[in-house]
């Protein structure tokens, strides 16, 4: 059964490898820093595991490094998204007055 | 019922994910891009929130509350520190992947539930995460400058950093054949946070663009580690695309910077030794007033600005927009020549000029300027220096050679800005400031182009 899950995650991130290759190659140079920032943010999906473990409440420690993963991850969600626009807000169009 | 919604938001968020990237190849479609990951960021935490394993709420709300309390601050830092904000955002994410990884094993451990598979994840999850942690914790050190940027080397050092990052794969195999020795995994965990200490420790400070990229792909892949230990697809889709990106991004700094891929790998390149800094012989160099650059620049067709770090650090970008400014007015093309390594991290300096309000279509990158070079009468070097050195062209004694660099010397006039003619920070003689077609505009960045944009504004009132 495991080596089901394994054989199909497996397969799941040599397909999302390649996409990330080919959408990240595409991604305008002018554009590196924000994309950084965005991919931290969208990387910061580990929220995911992290809100499993700290709202199961197995025990105190597992709740703890939970509840600490949890902190981690949603500081980059939030820094990360609102950054990414900050920085992509400064790119100003050809042409446009202010 | 339940499971098949969360299943179809992680479905959603993975989809979503990939449109957030796909928008940023253009900057019209990029802010699209971020709502795109909010969206998709949205829909993986409402789905896991109907998780019936979860008994409690507070904890998570609690986290939540830290978390955008730290999140807001971080997200209005000057752009002249996003590198920083960006290593110390891969330490969180390094830092979430191994405290998850950690939590796993102790749940698992004492129920039997750690089959070799689970256990050979969650090694690599706690190795990949907390490297990244204190790896990432040591680079915004450095670039904040906490830390001394120089490279810190001593004997044997590769042997011994290689030797603790096998122990820490020895005891992830021994764990994976027997997963009750528990002794190993603290082992393991104080290995990797060891490790990542020692990897940055020789590297220096010029060598963080590419350091930051390579810890944002192993960022990733930590995320990926930890999609294989709770089995989800989401993580793995979004751990490949984060890892990617750092990938390509740390290869493209590697090529910017003319090293190898196996020698950032093995975090050995700070030890490039600066090469001897031959005493520059006396050859004149020729001086020229602000009031003299201005005159050259009205006569000018075409234009070409090359900044460098220097260029932020004597925070000049606004006069840089306003000589931009005064150049298009007059009908002159003034363009921005952008090497890859102009900032402290990929894509750095284009921020910091679209911040001071240069429009984007005015940054060009080094490959789609150079072959125009030619045809360019004036160009200006603001806080720059390597990058346009020409001996990385021919000089095969020069610790540069071989590096891509921006061909200014083959414009018409080459006005170089600088404070003194005292060799630079590296200690590499640019021959650039004593070429036949340069003129050297001595003095502080910000003041000297400031003088140049008075100069070149009173002319015109006096025209008008």
């Amino acid at each position: 059964m495991h080596s089901v899950d394994f054989w199909s995650m497996t397969f799941v991130f040599m397909l999302a490898a390649f996409v990330g290759f080919d959408v990240i190659r595409s991604v305008s140079r002018l554009l590196h820093t924000p994309l950084m920032s965005l991919t931290n943010a969208i990387s910061a999906i580990a929220v995911v595991g992290s809100i499993i473990i700290a709202g199961e409440q197995k025990t105190t420690l597992s709740t703890v490094l939970g509840t600490i993963a949890v902190a981690a991850s949603v500081t980059n969600i939030v820094s990360g998204f609102l950054i990414t626009d900050r920085m992509l807000k400064m790119f100003r169009q050809p042409g446009s007055g202010r | 019922m339940i499971e098949n919604l969360t299943s179809a938001a992680y479905l959603a968020a993975g989809a979503l994910f990939i449109f957030a990237l796909r928008w940023m190849s253009h900057p019209k479609t990029a802010r699209r891009g971020v709502f795109a990951g909010v969206l998709g960021m949205t829909a993986a935490v409402g789905g896991t929130l109907l998780h019936p394993e979860i008994v409690g709420f507070e904890w998570i709300a609690l986290a939540v509350v830290i978390g955008t309390a730290i999140g807001i601050p971080l997200s209005r830092v000057a752009l002249t520190a996003v590198p920083q904000r960006t290593a110390i955002s891969h330490a969180f994410g390094g830092l979430a992947a191994g405290l998850v990884g950690t939590a796993k094993y102790i749940l698992w451990m004492p129920e039997g539930e750690l089959t070799p598979f689970r256990t050979g994840a969650i090694s690599l999850e706690v190795i990949l995460g907390f490297l990244t942690f204190t790896g990432s914790l040591m680079a915004a050190g450095k670039l904040q400058e906490w830390i001394p940027t120089r490279p810190i080397t001593y004997r044997g050092q590769n042997v011994i950093n290689l030797g603790m990052l096998g122990v820490a794969l020895l005891a992830a195999v021994v764990l994976v054949i027997d997963p009750t020795q528990w002794f190993l995994f603290p082992l393991l965990v104080i290995l990797s946070l060891l490790f990542g200490v020692m990897l940055i420790l020789p590297i220096g400070g010029a060598d963080m663009p590419t350091v930051i990229s390579l810890l944002n792909s192993y960022a990733g892949l930590a995320a990926v580690a930890m999609g294989y230990v709770l089995e989800n697809k989401v993580l793995i889709i979004a751990g490949a695309l984060d890892g990617a990106s750092g990938l390509i991004l740390s290869i493209i700094m590697c090529r910017a910077m003319n090293r190898s891929f196996s020698n950032v790998l093995f975090g050995a390149f700070g030890q490039v030794a600066g090469g001897p800094a031959t005493a520059a012989e006396a050859k004149p160099v020729k001086s020229a007033t602000a009031q003299d650059v201005a005159e050259l620049l009205e006569l000018a067709r075409e234009v070409v600005v090359v900044p460098g770090y220097g260029l932020a650090v004597a925070q000049a970008q606004h006069r840089a927009f306003e000589l931009y400014e005064q150049l298009t007015k007059r009908g002159i093309r003034c363009r921005f020549a952008i090497h890859p390594v102009a900032g402290r991290m990929p894509g750095h300096m284009n921020v910091l000029l679209a911040e001071a309000n240069v429009p984007y279509d005015a940054l060009v990158e080094m490959d789609d300027i150079n072959p125009d070079l030619g045809q360019v009468d004036v160009a200006i070097v603001v806080g720059a220096n390597d990058v346009v050195n020409p001996a990385a062209r021919h000089d095969k004694s020069s610790p540069i050679y071989g590096m891509p660099i921006i061909d200014v010397d083959k414009c018409k006039t080459v006005i170089a800005n600088k404070r003194t003619m005292n060799p630079g920070f590296a200690g590499i003689d640019n021959e650039l400031y004593t070429a036949d077609n340069t003129l050297m505009l001595f003095g502080d960045a910000k003041a000297a182009l400031g003088d140049v944009v008075k100069a070149l504004a009173g002319e015109s009132g006096m025209g008008h």
